[in-house]
């Protein structure tokens, strides 16, 4: 490095700060807003298909029910002191420098009008306290600035009171909802998966068939026959898994892992067609009902396929759903095992297994990339892996490391619970979003780049699908390459060795030429039950 | 004269603090809450999780890792603000509590502390763009309304004295529903009506985040979904709405 350079900029870090506070754009990102839903999409949810003309009086009273229903929405809107702890902590305000972007701003959007209606100060004197009417343009400010929320709660981490942006997020889009205001994303897919059971809209004939082709990849590439296997009643365990595991890219590739872990574990497993999905997008949209109609049908696959288990593949939000809100929306789930966690995440199933000793996992088949893992955030802060807390930071990690050789961190400032979202989550995962997604995106980029820069980081792993796709469409826009971000179970399925497979054979030879040791037996009792079951489905 | 319009001042404001209060505390008490929500990581115990509040409530922990200057300047406020508070028991009591007697000194102290904090906290609103765009005129006001009480209060104790016997006087007949004439010192009746205002909008506007943080469920609630199912109540929505 030169090292003559002059004070100023040696002072000057190599790298932008990836939490450097911009400087206020006011309505910078004021034309950013999600398509509309349409009239069908609106109405296949049980929401009026277009705005209806009370719609004032409407939302208003609607507010009043949420208030009155919700501690932490009455607390967060009544509490905020404005202390400005918040104000530099959303990644969208580091991106875009909106100040309707700043937690405690994107709050008042929505505790004016609460003020005004239902404060006595708001109502006696309005203008001393932002009390505002909710007038058309108020509305569309809702529109705007509460679809530039991924509702990732990291603003709750700093507030003093614990006010959580994403709850009010919720709220608002739950509000415009049900005045005829919804946003064509998330309503259309919320759509899809009551009619065919996932977000992607994949039926159970394509689904079969996507599972059968990874079958035959998995076996042409280790020789064991690893089972995806469908609606297989008397499992013991029902895997929800997030539906663009199916197909997308590295989605996919982290689906191969969970099926080669769950072949090696030996116990038996199941999808379902009823619950080809984990995503809940009824939290996005703040749908208490909805939420729960969305949950019933994993708790109803599971009676239906009599399994004793159910786990869950890597997607932040539906583990925050499955973790926090299973039980309370779909349960009790007296008829599972309740040996086991209820529900269980697939990294703690994988962990289990590698602290037992059960997986041969071979590191250097990782030796192509350095990692570094983005802590997607609402498994970060709203969810929990394992018994104590903070293992939902920890599991993840322990599992990368136990597959490559070459892990680091990101800047701690901007991993584990003060991890930065990916930009695309909360129901924003949509193209004519990609500005405020970009932006969104930049802090995290950032950090990737001190990361890549320093310690020659190659990839990123995540846990969440809609983390994935965004960075895959991202990651170019800032130089990195789009198959740079991986799954978890991409890394595992990378190293695993599967037992009597051609991996293991070889690693067996070379063992062999070392010291020569009995030679083990293949187990076959994994693979057979398994080869007759395929059998018995396909007759 | 004076001395009726203070002495109904003070009930009233009495009043509407405590009712306003226990009416607000009530309100939020009797709200549900739905689902489990407490940002985490979070204590797994319930134990667990008041002492996470605790250490909300003292140390202001999540401001502390929010920004060191806000955490300074509100912590060094608060702190000071309590101690200001307990040294004020002495007007409302005969004898003195002796844990009373000893804040005494501390109390003059917090005072100043008090103020400065009080003034840098504003200075900070005025002067950050941020901290402008997100403030209402109330936030501006109750900063110098709490800035006026303590430079009055501080004026009375190093400029211009008042009869402090006579307050207590004051107060105590209050407290016996025998007032006490009150002395007439521009200060005092001052620091006095600004006291007054102080309990009168406290249950109606952010002063109630006092009260309210232990209500906040990201911070209180333990981490236990899968140990113990969390099933609340369904609310009552008529009673509710009622209230
Ligand atoms: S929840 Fe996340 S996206 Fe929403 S305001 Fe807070 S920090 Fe920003
Ligand atoms: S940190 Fe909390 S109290 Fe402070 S401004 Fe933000 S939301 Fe309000
Ligand atoms: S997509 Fe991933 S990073 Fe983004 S909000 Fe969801 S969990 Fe967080």
């Amino acid at each position: 490095m030169d090292r003559l350079t002059t004070e100023d900029s040696a002072e000057r870090p190599l790298h932008p700060d990836p939490l450097e506070c911009p400087s206020l754009a006011i309505g910078a990102m004021a034309n950013s807003k999600p398509f509309p839903a349409s009239a069908a999409h609106q109405t296949a949810l049980g929401f009026p298909g277009e705005l209806v003309e009370n719609w004032q009086e409407k939302a208003i009273a609607k507010l009043g029910d949420l208030v009155r229903n919700n501690r932490a929405l009455r607390f967060y809107l009544d509490g905020c002191v404005r202390c400005g702890a918040c104000t530099d902590k959303c990644h969208y305000f580091l991106g875009t420098g909106d100040p309707n972007n700043m937690p405690v701003a994107r709050q008042n959007l929505m505790r004016k009008v609460y003020r005004r209606h239902f404060t006595l100060s708001g109502r006696i004197a309005p203008s001393l306290v932002g009390a505002e009417d909710l007038t058309r343009e108020v509305l569309d400010e809702w529109y705007t600035y509460f679809h530039q929320c991924s509702q990732c709660r990291r603003c709750s981490v700093y507030c003093p009171f614990g006010i959580d942006t994403a709850e009010i997020s919720m709220a608002a889009r739950e509000i415009m909802d049900h005045i005829g205001m919804g946003q064509k994303y998330c309503n259309e897919i919320i759509g899809k998966v009551f009619k065919v059971g996932n977000n992607l809209g994949l039926p159970p004939k394509a689904l079969k068939a996507t599972l059968a082709s990874l079958e035959e990849e998995i076996e042409e590439d280790t020789g064991v026959p690893v089972r995806l296997p469908l609606d297989e009643e008397g499992a013991d365990i029902l895997l929800v898994t997030p539906s663009a595991d199916f197909f997308a890219s590295p989605h996919m590739e982290g689906l191969i892992g969970y099926a080669k872990v769950l072949h090696e574990s030996g116990v038996s497993w199941t999808f379902s067609s009823h619950a080809s999905e984990a995503a809940n997008f009824g939290m996005f949209i703040g749908s208490h009902e909805t939420m729960q109609k969305v949950a019933q049908r994993i708790a109803d696959a599971a009676r239906d396929l009599k399994v004793k288990r159910i786990v869950f593949g890597e997607c932040g939000h539906a583990w925050r759903v499955a973790y926090n809100f299973l039980d309370t929306l779909a349960g009790p789930f007296d008829f599972l095992d309740r040996r086991y966690p209820v529900p269980q995440h697939i990294c703690e199933f994988t962990h289990d297994l590698i602290r037992q000793g059960k997986l041969t996992l071979d590191k250097s088949k990782n030796d192509h990339i350095r990692l570094t893992f983005h802590d997607s955030c609402n498994v970060a802060r709203a969810s929990r892996m394992g018994d104590v807390p903070g293992g939902q930071f920890e599991i993840p990690r322990a599992i990368l490391r136990a597959s490559c050789n070459h892990y680091y961190d990101m800047d701690p400032d901007t991993i584990r619970e003060a991890t930065l979202c990916c930009g695309g989550g909360g129901g924003l995962l949509t193209d004519e979003l990609m500005d405020l997604r970009i932006k969104g995106a930049s802090p995290r980029m950032k950090a990737l780049r001190e990361v890549a820069d320093e310690h020659g980081v190659t990839h990123m792993a995540a846990i969440c699908a809609i983390c994935k796709a965004q960075f895959s469409k991202v990651l170019p826009k800032f130089g990195f390459d789009m198959e740079a971000i991986v799954s978890v179970h991409q890394m595992v399925s990378n190293a695993i060795v599967l037992t009597g497979s051609k991996q293991d054979e070889e690693a067996n030879e070379a063992d062999e030429q070392a010291e020569p040791v009995p030679a083990v037996a293949v187990p076959a009792e994994t693979a057979e039950p398994a080869q007759a079951a395929n059998a018995q489905e396909e007759a | 004269m004076q001395t009726t319009i203070y002495a109904v001042l003070f009930y009233s404001a009495a009043a509407i603090f405590a009712g306003g209060l226990a009416l607000r505390l009530w309100q939020y008490a009797r709200t549900p809450v739905p689902l489990k929500v407490p940002t985490t990581p979070a204590p797994v115990t319930r134990a667990g999780a008041a002492f996470r509040v605790l250490r909300e409530v003292t140390v202001f922990e999540s401001l502390f890792k929010s920004s060191k200057w806000i955490w300074l300047f509100g912590w060094v406020f608060h702190v000071s603000l309590a101690l200001v508070l307990l040294r004020h028991l002495r007007y409302f009591m005969e004898p003195v509590w002796p844990p009373v007697a000893l804040l005494q000194p501390f109390g003059v102290y917090a005072g100043f502390a008090m103020v400065a904090a009080l003034f840098a906290l504003w200075v900070r609103r005025v002067a950050i763009a941020r901290m402008r765009y997100i403030s209402d005129a109330f936030d501006h006001l109750i900063l110098l309304l709490l800035l006026a009480l303590g430079a009055t209060g501080l004026g009375m104790k190093f400029v211009e004295h008042t009869d402090i016997v006579l307050v207590k006087g004051f107060f105590l007949g209050l407290m016996s529903f025998e007032p006490s004439p009150l002395p007439s010192d521009p200060l005092l009746l001052a620091h006095l009506a600004l006291a007054a205002v102080l309990m009168i909008v406290f249950p109606f506007s952010k002063l109630l985040h006092a009260p309210g943080v232990f209500f906040s469920p990201s911070r209180n609630q333990t981490d236990d979904p899968r140990e113990r199912r969390y099933a609340p109540v369904a609310p009552d929505r008529t009673a509710v709405s009622k209230a």
